[in-house]
């Protein structure tokens, strides 16, 4: 782990120095408007044991966010070729019971044994808001971004929807709507397929100082959002109070939403598959390219030596 | 006696091949269009595996280029030393400088994109934007100027 961070920030000392200007420029234009005084990243802490599952949050996140949802154009285009999946949930909008471009948040139930008792726990699902977003930051075009805050969101009016996001995801987060965005005014029938959709963790409440609307709403205070820092430590201590355990502290390499839970998450039972995202472990999926970055500082040093050697050894064959 | 040309060349064309498939693979492409249905090439279909195999593509291209470079610039200093001018045959061609040009660019844009993949690294959303923009044309140059010295037959040096 230390020496993975010290490689981490070898790296970015090693690179170009202009690498860094634009990326502090980036930091210094994210963080203008956003609560976060230290420029740390906010973290929501969810405390499952206190969700009751009455979906206030997931109403309150629909009409917050009412005004991103897309409005599709029918009929849509022709795509080709006929494997192209249309998916269309503007006629279904009022799905409450999974994620969808038009629910952003949704309440998982899972079940579980506690101290030989079967319990009912309800889960607030949504984006976990990952520390290196891999949605970000291998979207072909930039459609997602992140910023200093934590927060990652997809930009609507670039996303093509090709749902690379989606694939890249560890929990499959992003959905899609078929027939909007840009796409329509490039090449419709044969490239994308309308915009992904997710949480944006009410991005524009958070640049007013106000709480995302799914915290604010809650009645039972399940979620608390706070500084990274402070809301680890929260974490460790309710998870010490209620002999519990913690996800998201090191899923995906560390994600800026993190559950605390009565029971294990490797022994709660709940369905998955579309729209429903799972509670396993994740490995970090950026570690590998990060780790290659290093190759490519090495890489020229190399060539560069090993050039030099060859100029030397022909310079002495000809003295 | 500096230029092994055909190692080189080959080595060269297998990177720019393999980086620039992989390239590629990293749009929604190929699934689509059926080539990762295609025996052996699943893999284009899998985001990781291209990215991995970009990077490392990009490392060795990075190695050979700075190897090259100054083992150009060690023969060019060693025969205008010893000649009193420097070398007109080992001039760069105008394709040659073209695609010298549009690597440089791929190298530099491809450097600030690797930097932005980082964990803790924020860019403004314009640059993100303009990186991935940028890294495509130049790519799409190279590729181009690669065609035309391939089928006019034109070398790096005159």
């Amino acid at each position: 782990m230390r020496s993975t961070i010290s490689r981490r920030h070898f790296l970015k000392s090693s690179f170009f120095a202009a690498g860094t200007a634009i990326a502090g420029t980036g930091a210094a234009d994210a963080a203008a408007g956003m609560s976060d005084a230290n420029n740390e990243p906010l973290v929501t802490l969810i405390d499952i044991s206190r969700c009751i599952g009455c979906e206030e949050c997931v109403y309150a996140c629909k009409d917050a966010n009412a005004h991103k949802f897309a409005d599709p154009r029918k009929p849509f285009p022709r795509m080709y070729p006929d494997r192209v999946p249309v998916e269309d949930w503007s006629d279904k909008r009022d799905v409450t019971d999974r994620l969808t471009p038009y629910n952003w948040l949704y309440i998982q139930y899972a079940t579980a044994v506690k101290d030989g008792q079967e319990l009912t726990l309800t889960i607030p699902r949504r984006c976990m808001h990952c520390q290196n977003p891999p949605c970000v930051k291998l979207c072909p075009w930039g459609a997602a971004k992140q910023e200093t805050n934590g927060l990652s969101r997809i930009d609507s009016q670039i996303c093509l929807g090709g749902s690379k996001c989606k694939k890249v995801c560890p929990w499959d987060i992003p959905q899609r709507q078929t027939g909007v965005g840009l796409y329509l005014d490039i090449l419709p029938s044969f490239a994308g397929n309308g915009v992904m959709y997710k949480c944006d963790r009410c991005y524009q409440k958070l640049e007013k100082g106000e709480q995302p609307a799914c915290i604010e709403a809650c009645p039972e205070q399940v979620q608390t959002i706070g500084r990274r820092s402070d809301m680890i430590k929260k974490a460790h201590e309710l998870a010490k109070e209620m002999d519990g355990h913690i996800y998201g502290l090191d899923e995906n390499g560390g994600t800026n939403t993190i559950y605390v839970s009565p029971v294990p998450f490797d022994q709660l039972v709940y369905d998955t598959g579309k729209g429903k995202p799972h509670l396993k472990e994740v490995k970090d999926t950026m570690a590998d390219g990060s780790n290659l970055a290093l190759a490519m500082v090495i890489a020229p040093v190399a060539g560069a030596a090993a050039a030099v050697g060859k100029f030397y050894k022909y310079m002495k064959e000809e003295a | 006696m500096f230029y092994h040309f055909k190692s080189r060349r080959t080595a060269y064309g297998l990177i720019l091949f393999f980086i620039a498939l992989s390239g590629f693979a990293q749009m929604p492409i190929f699934k689509r269009y059926y080539i990762a249905d295609i025996p052996g090439l699943g893999w284009l279909a899998q985001f990781y595996v291209t990215h991995v195999i970009h990077y490392g593509m990009a490392a060795l291209l990075l190695g050979l280029g700075m190897y090259v470079a100054v083992d150009y610039f060690l023969a060019h200093r060693s025969s205008s030393s010893k000649s009193g001018t420097i070398n007109r045959a080992s001039r760069l061609t105008l394709s040659a400088q073209v695609k010298i040009i549009s690597l440089a660019g791929l190298i530099l844009t491809g450097c600030f994109m690797v930097i932005k993949n980082l964990s803790e690294v924020y860019y403004p959303h314009g640059v993100i934007i303009g990186l991935d923009l940028l890294h495509l044309l130049f790519g799409m140059v190279l590729l181009g100027a690669t065609a035309y010295t391939w089928i006019r037959r034109r070398t790096w040096i005159r």
